[in-house]
């Protein structure tokens, strides 16, 4: 029976490789599809071929993790159907459309994994469109695959791990650090400190970063509210606002900013996963059991991209998941190592949940964000053009995007999504989960003319009846 | 139960619907609209935007140019343009069957007053050098236009609204029976209307409708699959058809090739179009045939909706043969969009006049019946 089984991993991350690995060693070969040239996902990002910085430069406290799973990957090469370079711009029924290498493709499967990862939230702020403002992700980014800083002079800013550990990679790495800014403050993390100090190292990490941070002298406000991104043909400086209220000027050639992450889950959508509103993280996640059932058969979700929980949970519930693959194809399972798995992802998840509470959503945002900061940047829509659109009385963010092009663009409202939202919400004095979400649309990613019209399957008499 | 009673209902919220509404409530009578999901969502929302007479049928030529100009005042009428401009459109031949079909059907049309020119392959090539090997020459209309679907319902909905038409969304008909000297018409959710007279405006649901009072119409759902491009430099100011329906493109001010051919897929109960995959790839080749420079842009999204298709191509218009007092107005076979205003306007005189002066003999129901 399992031998008639066609497994398709999208994402060769955490969740991703440790997926491969248990339907590898339970005798499947799974197709692994991924959109980067190397495995390893945003997270544990390969440098490319020919350089040479060491591990513990690139993913700090992370190296081991970082390498045993790189490690696991490349032990499972012969084993699997590697396909990097390739993205899946559609899933219809049984098939994945996937443009690569060869051009367009189509991967029939009988069960799908989705470990599709996360992406920063960006809340726009004026001035985010300028050349040097970066998400705190992307910044990473740079570094850690090729090296590369995103300025000469860095201002940091927004809330979340990543705010203090990007700096602290900056630094490290002898980049300049023009100011470290926190819109959270140390009142949002009081009350829920026990519940972070159970995070254990995760939480002992993020102390370390800031503490580092400060020992080094460099400049570390809490509490503060970003006002705009200055510059003229690029990034020259970045204003915020003291938690006292007075207003500050940091000049720096370039900007990192970011608010959390949040789930990469147009895939889902396109495979028929039910969504559910998230209260918590004021998302839309596509459902799924424990183990990473979505609601529908044969589809299973993990990692950051079925819910944001991080790089140590996206590999359990990569195994997870198969876990429940395999038994859900009637192969015997262990019992006893879904039981730890799923103890371990509930630690995780309280700790997750006070870490939300003590990085707080920044409050004020929606209605400080002035009408002329543009919100999509692929359709150069702005906040006033929402606001606007008003007008013609739009119940939910599919309306307002059919009236005003937000979320049309490139990127498919995957990086404005969220903040046009927001403020639709916000100009209807609605709550957030009565306003949707914009609906995923094939292609995910831009599909090329010229190479996706060879793949086609034309037959002229078909088309001669339309 | 929540009950109104009103002079006219409208069944279903395209720009169809809407514009009757919004007509008849400029004439200060009482009309409330019932929609199954949100005003001009399906196909009035998601079609292709040409606003053409170009390759019409001569049937629907007097009805088109009511059309259109309600079409150039509509910033009067609803209170913006609706991206509306005169562009101009080609019909483009694929073969020289094609160019002799379409110089007779031009000159059908000169006789209903309109003007189409004929260019040939070579002229066609000298003024829009873009076209590749495929395009065998064209009909040229310099009166057509282009617009943007997604605002004309809902603009028009609202001017209704601000005339003071009740326009109600979710609120899908499930029955409507005669009552005395009107109908009463219901919805799933409990709302019942009585109104004096009512229009069918329920576009591929139409014939669900019009069964309900004993005249079966063959109307079946086409689902017409189109795609928007990134934003390329504007190169391509006519809207374009190839003969025969292959491809169809347009290029917006913005610079996004919104282009066209081929079907998706629906399913009537549930109300969505979608989109297929593998058909996407063939409009892709088909399209990078007749404008080869369109090989090397990028699309961004796909779509599809649900449209009700007659057997001959034309639309239902005019009075139940069985039930005075309703009128239809569906089935537009994939012309609706430009027409809608100008049906809106011709089916509030038939309700208000009892007599239109468009010309709609033609759409008859009657001419399915034997």
């Amino acid at each position: 029976m399992s031998g008639d089984q066609k497994i398709l991993i999208i994402g060769a991350g955490p969740a991703g490789t440790r997926a491969a690995e248990l339907l590898v060693a339970r005798g499947l070969k799974p197709v692994v599809v991924d959109e980067a040239p190397a495995n390893g996902g945003q997270i544990y990002r390969r440098q490319p071929a020919g350089f040479q910085r060491p591990a513990k430069l690139r993913y700090g406290f992370e190296a081991a993790k970082a390498q045993a799973l790189h490690q696991s990957f490349d032990n499972l090469r012969d084993r699997v159907d590697y396909r990097p370079d390739t993205g899946v711009w559609s899933i219809e029924k049984n098939v994945a459309f996937t443009f690569g290498p060869d051009g367009v493709g189509r991967i029939p499967f009988t069960a799908l994994l989705l470990c599709t990862g996360g992406v920063d939230r960006v809340l726009p702020i004026p001035g985010w469109t300028l050349p040097g403002a970066y998400t705190l992700g992307g910044s990473q980014i740079a570094l850690k695959a090729q090296g590369c800083a995103i300025g000469r002079r860095t201002a940091f800013i927004g809330s979340g791990p990543l705010l203090y550990l990007v700096a602290y990679q900056y630094a490290h790495a002898g980049a300049k650090v023009a100011a470290v800014l926190d819109t959270a403050g140390f009142a949002d993390a009081l009350p829920v400190l026990p519940f972070l100090l159970a995070g254990g190292k995760t939480f002992l990490k993020g102390l370390w970063y800031q503490n580092w941070i400060r020992l080094n002298g460099l400049h570390l406000r809490r509490g503060v509210r970003p006002v705009a991104i200055e510059g003229d043909v690029r990034v020259s400086g970045l204003r915020y606002r003291t938690a006292s209220g007075g207003e500050r000027r940091v000049d720096c050639d370039a900007v990192a900013f970011g608010w959390g992450v949040k789930p990469e889950c147009q895939l889902a959508e396109l495979a028929g996963c039910k969504m559910r509103f998230d209260e918590m993280a004021r998302q839309w996640l596509p459902e799924s059991d424990a183990e990473g059932r979505s609601s529908v058969a044969g589809v299973y979700l993990a990692g950051d991209g079925a819910g944001v929980m991080g790089a140590d949970a996206a590999e359990y519930r990569g195994e997870l998941a198969a876990l429940a693959l395999v038994a859900d194809i009637g192969k015997s399972v262990n019992n006893s190592r879904r039981e730890t798995l799923k103890s371990r992802l509930r630690r995780l998840q309280r700790f997750r949940v006070a870490l939300e509470r003590a990085l707080p959503y920044p409050e004020g945002w929606v209605a400080s964000l002035p009408d002329d900061t543009i919100v999509c940047r692929c359709e150069g829509v702005t906040a006033g053009d929402i606001r606007q659109s008003q007008s013609l009385e739009p119940e939910e963010i599919n309306r307002a995007k059919a009236f005003t092009r937000v979320g049309m663009g490139r990127c498919q409202g995957r990086m404005c999504g969220i903040a046009a939202a927001e403020i639709l919400a916000h100009e209807k004095g609605a709550p957030l989960a009565e306003v949707g979400r914009l609906r995923g649309q094939a292609p995910v990613k831009p599909l090329h003319v010229g190479i996706a019209g060879k793949a086609a399957r034309d037959d002229p008499e078909r088309a001669a009846s339309i | 139960m929540n009950r109104v009673d009103t002079e006219i209902l409208v069944i279903g919220g395209g720009i169809v619907g809407c514009s009757t509404a919004l007509h008849v409530a400029l004439r200060d009578v009482p009309v409330v609209l019932l929609e199954k999901r949100q005003v001009g969502a399906t196909a009035s929302g998601v079609n292709f935007g040409g606003v053409r007479r170009n390759g019409r049928a001569v049937e629907e030529l007097d009805l088109a140019e009511r059309a259109i100009a309600i079409w150039q005042h509509l910033p009067e009428l609803v209170g913006n343009n609706c991206e509306y401009s005169v562009t101009g459109h080609l019909k483009v031949a694929r073969n020289d069957e094609d160019m002799e079909a379409m110089a007779v059907h031009a000159e059908a049309q000169a006789t209903h007053g309109l003007k189409v020119e004929m260019i040939s392959r070579n002229a066609l090539k000298a003024r829009y050098p873009w076209f590749g090997e495929g395009a065998y020459g064209a009909a040229w209309c310099n009166t057509d236009g282009q617009a943007n679907p997604r605002l004309l319902g809902p603009s028009f909905a609202r001017a209704a609204r601000t005339a003071g038409a009740d326009i109600r969304e979710y609120e899908p008909v499930v029955a409507l029976e005669k009552d005395g000297d009107g109908f009463i018409v219901c919805s799933e959710n409990g709302l019942e209307v009585r109104a004096r007279q009512v229009v069918n405006a329920a576009g591929a649901w139409g014939g669900r409708v019009s069964a309900w009072l004993g005249e079966e119409v063959e109307l079946w759902p086409m689902m017409p699959q189109m795609m928007v491009s990134e934003p390329v430099p504007y190169f391509m100011q006519p809207a374009l058809g190839v003969v025969g329906g292959d491809v169809y493109v347009r290029q917006i001010p913005r610079g996004n090739l919104i282009f066209g051919g081929r079907s998706g897929t629906a399913d009537l109960d549930e109300g969505f179009g979608h989109a297929i995959a593998e058909e996407s790839l063939c409009t892709l080749q088909r399209s990078a045939k007749v404008i080869p420079c369109m090989a090397n842009i990028n699309i961004i999204r796909l779509w599809s909706g649900v449209e009700g298709c007659t057997t001959d191509h034309l639309p239902v218009l005019g009075p139940s043969a069985t039930t005075p007092g309703v009128l239809h107005a569906f089935g537009f076979s994939g012309h609706g969009f430009c027409l809608g205003p100008g049906v809106g306007a011709a089916m509030t005189e038939l309700l208000l006049d009892g007599e239109t002066s468009t010309e709609i003999a033609a759409f008859d129901i009657k001419r399915f019946q034997l």
